[in-house]
This record gives C-alpha cells, structure tokens and sequence, in this order.
C-alpha cells in the first residue's frame, strides 16, 4: 500500500519525459559526404521519376512509372500490370522486406542511417535549420531566448521554408498517379481533382510534422523498424560502436598528461554527442536511438586526429570484432562480415524472387478469355429445333495496340455461334474480331446446337491473334446446356 | 469512513478512491487534459446537432432542426439531379424512328439497363425473372413471336397489350373453341390433332392425320395458313415449328383445339411513360430473338468495347 520513497522535494516523479530538443552540429568527414550523396540520389529519385518519359506508343500514357488509378494500371517502365496481376506488387513489396533483412544481417542499421525517408527528411530540415539558424549554439541559444519579433521574424522564415519543402514532398507523390506534366498544368489552374488537393495537403502536413518537429522521436517511439531489426542483428553485423575498453576512463588532454598511463582516450569532448541527430550518447552502448548514421566516427575521428591518438575509438565493428578486438585478436575485415552465409542466403532468396518474377513478367498472358454462361434461363428452345446458350465473353488484350482475334468454337458438334448484338443469319463456327488496345472486350455470345446430344456437353472458345512470334491463344472451357439437364 | 479515506498515495501524490481489491487500490487520477476536451467537445457538438438538425421526438413528429434538413428532401433532391442528368438521353429515346434504335449503340445500352429495370417490376410474374416465359406465357428469348416481334411491334404490343376487352387498338383475335361449340365431333378433333402434330414431325403421318388434313384446311387455315406457319397479323402461332405455348403433346393441343385459348396480355400504354415503354421494347427485342423488318444493315458492329468494369 503505501510506499517507502518519500516524496522528492521537487513534487512527485513525472511520468513521461519531455524532449529535449537536438540541435545536432555541423560535421564534415567520409561518412557525412557520403550522406549527402545518397540523399542526392534517393531526393532525385523521388523527385525526379514522375518526369521521365517512356514510350508506349499511341495507346498508353509515355510516363515511366504510373500508378493510373483510373483506369486501374500500373506501369513501371517496360512492365504493365493489370490489378490481377497485383501479386507483382506484393512480390516487390516481399523482395523489398527480404533486401531489408540483407541489408540489416550485413551492415546493421545502414537503412536507417542513411536511406529511410524519415532520416533523410529530418537531416533535410535540420540542413534548414543550420541555414536559418546557424549551427548548434546559436540555435541553442535563440531557442532559449524570449519571443522577439526578431525570433518571430526567424521562426517564421524557417517554417516556411518547412512548408515549402512539405509542399513539394506532397507535390511530387501526387505524380505518380497522374501524367507529370499536365497534372502540374492542373494543380496551379486548379482544375486538378480534389483528390490531388487533398493528398498534397495531406503529404505537406505529415513531412512538416514528422520531419519538421517530431524528427528522432519518430525513430525512438513510433517506428516498429528498430525493434525488428534488433531481433535481427548478430554478432556479425555491422553497427558504430563505442570501443569502450579502449576509451575508458574517460579524461581530458591535459589531466592525461599529467597522470600517464591512468586514462583510456576519450578525451570526453563531447563532439560525438554534439553532432548526433538523434541526441544520443553512444558512448552509454548500442541503443534504439542509434541509427548508425556514422557521424560520431566523422566527429570522433577528427578529434582523434587532433590530439593525435589512432582513430577508431567510434568505429563500425561487429560483436565479434570487439571480442576479438579485446582479446587482442586480429579483427576481420568488414567483408568478411558482409560475406557470410546467412547474408549469402538471404541474398539468394532475394534474387531468386526477382529473378523468378522477371522470368514470369516475361513469359505472362497478354491475351485472356473468360466465359460465363447465362443461367436463366440456362438454354432457349428456337423454333427450328435448336438450343440456344447465351455466353457473357470477356477477351482482355492486354497489350498496347489493337489485335485482330479469331474467336473459334472448339468441340460441340454442328454448333455455331453469333455476337449477341448480331444476328442468327450471321452465325458461324469463327468469327473475327477487333480488340482495342489495353482494354476487356465484353460481348454476349449466342450459341446454338441440335437439340440432340448431352445435356451438358463440354467445349470451349479459343481466341486466337497473330502469326509467328507475335501468336498468342488463350481458351476457356464451357459447357452447353441442353433440356432435361437439371 | 470518508474522513480516514482521504490519504493520499505518497509516491503519486494522488488521493485513493478507497476502493481497495487484496491490497491493491484504486487512486482517484484525473482524466488526462486531452481526453476531457475530447469528451466535452463531443458533447457541445451533441447538442449543436440537435438545434441544427432534427432530432428531439415530439408526440407526433419531431423538432425539424435550424438547416430544416430531411433525408426525405434529400433524397427528392438526389433523385431530381438523376433524373436530370437522363433527361436528355430519355428525350433522345422518345425522339428517335423506334426501328432506328438497335442502331444507335449508346442509346439501346441506356435502353437496355431501363428496360431490365422495369421488367423485373412489371413483367416478370407472368414472364419470369429471365423472361423464359412458363407454361401459356410466352419465352420473350426465342425467335418465335405470335404477333411481331420487330422493335415496333413489341412496342404496339406493350402500349395496347393483347386482347384488353376496354381497348379499341389492342391486339385482338379469338379461336374458335371447336369441341365446346360443337364445330367439330370429339373423332374430328382428334384427327385434326394428329395432323398438325405431323407439321411439326412430332408424329407420323397415318390415317387420321390424313382424316384431319381435310379438315385442318376446311376449318383451320384461313388464320394458321395452308401449310401451317401461322399468320403474325392475327396472332396465329405457326404450327410447323417446336414451340408451344401451351405443350406439343397429344393432350395439350386436343384442349387447345375443343376449348380454345385466350390469352391475355395487359396494356401498359396507360400506366406507363413511353420512355419506359420503348426502354422494355429493347430489353425484350434484345434478348435474343429481336426481329428485323428491312434486310440487315451491313457492317454491324459485333460487340461493345467496354473498360475493366464489371457489370
Ligand atoms: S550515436 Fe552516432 S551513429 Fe548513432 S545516431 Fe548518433 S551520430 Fe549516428
Ligand atoms: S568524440 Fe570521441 S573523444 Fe570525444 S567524447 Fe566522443 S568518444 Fe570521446
């Protein structure tokens, strides 16, 4: 019942903490560039793809990658795909888990350091607020001053900046659903459809609010990423580490000098700290903050460098390396770490799925057939004797360009057949017809046969189009229904 | 017992309720800030809602509420803009040469998905959900059509029905009841029986076909026609061919012949809008056994090209 704390003179313990707000420094070195360039290369990426063209002649739209709602296809350079043929998606989206855990078994946390959208918009804005602001002190110290107009000035500079980026991040998203170039035509006219608006907004709120302000603790709280991937690294992944062996007890330069031989080489200058865009200490020991974005290795080698001790005190090692590393081991390389069997495996998998979908994207169907019979009634009696079945045909060319077809009756002796909107004079074993491009054909078929024969007598329609190399066939079973057969 | 209950939780600092369950109790913890706002936010915008719309019941009716909104005012609304927005396809349908329609795709699809709608609500409890017609009822999908089946004929027959003792216009002829009347002796008719079954080649010729052969031209095919093949213009059902609106069997067409049939169909041209009339004359022309009146137009389209729509 009641406990034995007394309460702290400062009131009772809260029960969340609140966030302190990261202002991380500005860093240069090898880990650093190399995030600029992939942040180069994954904004061009999203920004950019929307605008590349690729031609599919005069059926289909000319832009590389569409997700066309409307007309439900989705196309991504040479691929097309129909909404049957989602499981494509859901096989990218698969390969896209499986690359997640390749990636993680060999080099740690490296999505998160460097590619996740959410790092690369939060390093984005903090870039803005460097710029705006200047680096960590003199953010640290307009965030501590009171509301000047000055401050307002300032505050509201930068978030504009943030709703203008916001803006553009909603702006390219809405791209890819719709022709670039005319949809850009659109929004500004504001003939664009509501949707457009909405996502836009939508998009511009979520990358202001999650890159803008909630920034780290996205990772720290939200992001189910971290957990899942720490389940997944082994003592052979690859993840920054704080040699603490080497750099314990901490202390600076000059007490060093003094007391030779009692100090590790931290020198506890805090720059790795300073410059983390998370906020985090690494020397307290992996945590779920860390996103192994490397910048402490950039800090704390420069540091090393300076008060000329060997780099590395930070540095990418695997659980075993360290061990190894203590016992005074040689520590392999980090590609043995990255070659190993179950990186290898999970490779393979990987590939095969790719490889295994490549392979079908290029052997799939263009052409499909499908028959539904009328079931009431299920047959007519004509007045010369005959029954008549009626079908509902569907024939899917799904190719960019009209085909010529021949619909033929394969099976049912003496049966011929006519498209619903014609008539009987015209009914014949096969027929020719024109399927637009990209499109399901629809029509009804009449079929009819002597009265005698089974009451369920199997046969089937076969579609048939072009000659040699451009041939394809699709049939579909079906069965004529007599009288007396239920 | 309240006195002593109010102790405060000393880690918390928050008070007990008092209600304690083996040892464990219950701290009185306010509602968290956002929670209450949420809470009576939902209630202000309660209340709003019942002055804005209506809500609290009266004895016989309810408060109408400040926007005096109705869902039955709304629905009118919604059904108006529909009926709108068909208009011009609806004039369009009234307008056009009734044996043009077929020919015009757009049109006959709108047609078409009308007409089903409106079968399915006035004709399917004589000619059945798929209008395969049952037993004296006709099958609207054959090619067999006991007065015309051209789109304007099934129009004519829909506006003035068949055999409406109140109507001038409607389709109207009677056979003889040849048993009942006395015409023909109880031998005759079976003879006669005989013979037309022989049209047909439900039966063999034999000697009372041969018997019913005289009399089948004596007395039958002033309307049937000498060979058999009916006559459209009166309602005569062509006897050569294997439908039977009644049965081909021996039975069936002996009462046909001793008691006479008279089938009756209603008129609609009354009850319902030419629009709607023309809209079921193309649903029925176009399930299948549609006739034509001049020769066949060349270059038909054979099929409509749809989108992945289903339906
Ligand atoms: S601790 Fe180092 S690697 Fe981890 S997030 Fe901070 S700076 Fe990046
Ligand atoms: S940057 Fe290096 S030397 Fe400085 S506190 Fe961090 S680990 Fe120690």
């Amino acid at each position: 019942m009641n406990r034995v704390e007394p309460i702290p003179p400062d009131g009772p313990p809260k029960l969340y903490e609140a966030r302190k707000a990261v202002h991380n420094k500005r860093i240069d070195g090898p880990f650093r560039r190399f995030k600029w360039l992939v942040m180069a290369v994954t904004l061009g990426i999203y920004y950019g793809t929307p605008w590349i063209r690729w031609d599919r002649g005069p059926y289909a739209p000319d832009q590389a990658v569409l997700v066309d709602l409307a007309n439900r296809r989705f196309y991504m350079f040479g691929i097309e795909i129909w909404p049957h043929e989602f499981y494509y998606v859901a096989g990218l989206l698969i390969m896209a888990g499986i690359g997640l855990f390749v990636i993680t078994s060999a080099v740690g946390r490296a999505w998160c350091g460097y590619t996740c959208p959410q790092t690369v918009w939060t390093d984005l804005f903090q870039h803005v607020d460097r710029f705006v602001d200047g680096d960590r002190n003199a953010r640290m110290r307009l965030d501590a001053a009171p509301w000047t107009w000055g401050k307002l000035s300032r505050r509201a500079f930068k978030w504009t900046i943030y709703l203008v980026i916001g803006f553009w991040t909603g702006g390219a998203w809405i791209m890819y659903f719709a022709d670039a170039p005319t949809l850009v035509r659109d929004f500004w006219a504001g003939e664009a459809a509501p949707a457009a608006y909405i996502a836009v907004a939508i998009l511009t709120f979520t990358t202001v609010a999650l890159g803008g302000f909630m920034r780290e603790q996205v990772c720290i709280y939200m992001c189910p990423w971290p957990r899942i991937q720490a389940a997944m690294m082994d003592e052979n992944s690859l993840t920054v580490t704080y040699k603490d062996w080497r750099g314990e007890p901490r202390g600076s330069v000059k007490k060093a000098e003094k007391n030779p031989g009692a100090f590790g080489d931290c020198i506890d200058c805090m720059q790795c700290v300073q410059v983390c865009p998370t906020g985090i200490d690494i020397r307290e020991g992996p945590q779920i903050g860390c996103i192994t974005c490397a910048l402490c290795i950039d800090a704390c080698d420069r540091v090393m460098d300076q008060v000329g001790r060997p780099r590395g005190l930070i540095d990418y090692v695997t659980l075993e390396g360290a061990e190894k590393e203590q016992r005074g081991e040689e520590v392999p390389g980090a590609v043995r770490s990255i070659f190993r069997p179950r990186t290898m495996i999970y490779f393979a998998l990987w590939a095969g799925i790719g490889l295994a979908m490549l392979f079908a994207v290029g052997t799939r169907d263009r052409l499909t057939i499908n028959a539904i019979q009328e079931r009431n009634p299920t047959f007519v009696q004509l007045s010369d004797g005959d029954i008549r079945n009626s079908f509902d045909v569907r024939i899917r060319n799904m190719e960019n360009r009209p085909r010529e077809m021949t619909l033929t009756l394969d099976g049912l002796d003496g049966g011929v057949m006519w498209a619903g909107s014609g008539n009987r004079d015209q009914a014949l074993r096969s027929f020719a017809i024109t399927v637009p491009a990209d499109q399901l054909l629809s029509t009804r078929i009449f079929v009819a046969a002597p009265r005698d024969g089974a009451a369920a007598e199997d046969f089937s329609f076969v579609v048939a189009t072009g000659e040699g190399e451009d041939a394809e066939q699709a049939i579909e079973a079906a069965r004529f229904a007599r009288p007396g057969g239920e | 017992m309240m006195a002593e209950d109010k102790r405060v939780d000393e880690p918390t600092g928050t008070e007990f309720v008092g209600h304690e369950w083996d040892g464990i109790e219950e701290l009185d913890t306010p509602l968290p800030r956002w929670w209450s706002i949420i809470f009576w936010a939902t209630v202000v915008w309660g209340l709003a809602y019942t002055v804005f719309y209506p809500a609290w019941p009266l004895i016989n009716s309810a408060t109408e509420g400040v926007f005096g909104w109705s869902s039955r005012a709304a629905l009118a609304e919604d059904l108006a803009e529909v009926e709108a927005e068909r208009a011009p396809l609806r004039e369009a349908i009234a307008n056009i040469d009734i044996n043009e329609l077929p020919q015009n795709e757009q049109l006959m699809q709108t047609a078409i998905n009308g007409g089903r709608s409106a079968y399915v609500v006035h004709c399917v409890q004589c000619h059945g959900s798929g209008a395969a017609g049952s037993e004296g009822y006709p099958n609207l999908n054959d090619d067999d059509w006991l007065w015309d089946g051209t789109m304007e004929g099934i129009e004519y027959t829909l506006i003035h029905g068949i055999r409406n003792p109140d109507h001038l216009e409607t389709r109207i002829s009677q056979m003889p009841a040849f048993g009942a009347d006395g015409i023909l002796t109880d031998r005759q008719i079976s003879d006669v029986v005989s013979y037309v079954r022989t049209l047909s080649g439900a039966e063999e010729a034999s000697a009372a076909s041969a018997r019913g052969s005289e009399l089948y031209t004596a007395n039958c095919a002033v309307c049937h026609g000498p060979n058999g093949g009916g006559d459209q213009s009166q309602g005569a059902p062509n006897l050569r061919d294997a439908i039977w609106l009644y049965g081909e069997d021996r039975a069936s067409i002996t009462d046909t012949v001793a008691n006479s049939r008279y089938g009756v169909m209603p008129r609609w041209g009354h009850r319902l809008d030419p629009v709607t009339i023309r809209m079921l004359t193309a649903y029925v022309w176009n399930l299948g056994g549609g006739e034509t009146p001049a020769p066949e137009p060349e270059g038909e389209e054979l099929a409509e090209a749809e989108s992945d729509e289903p339906g």
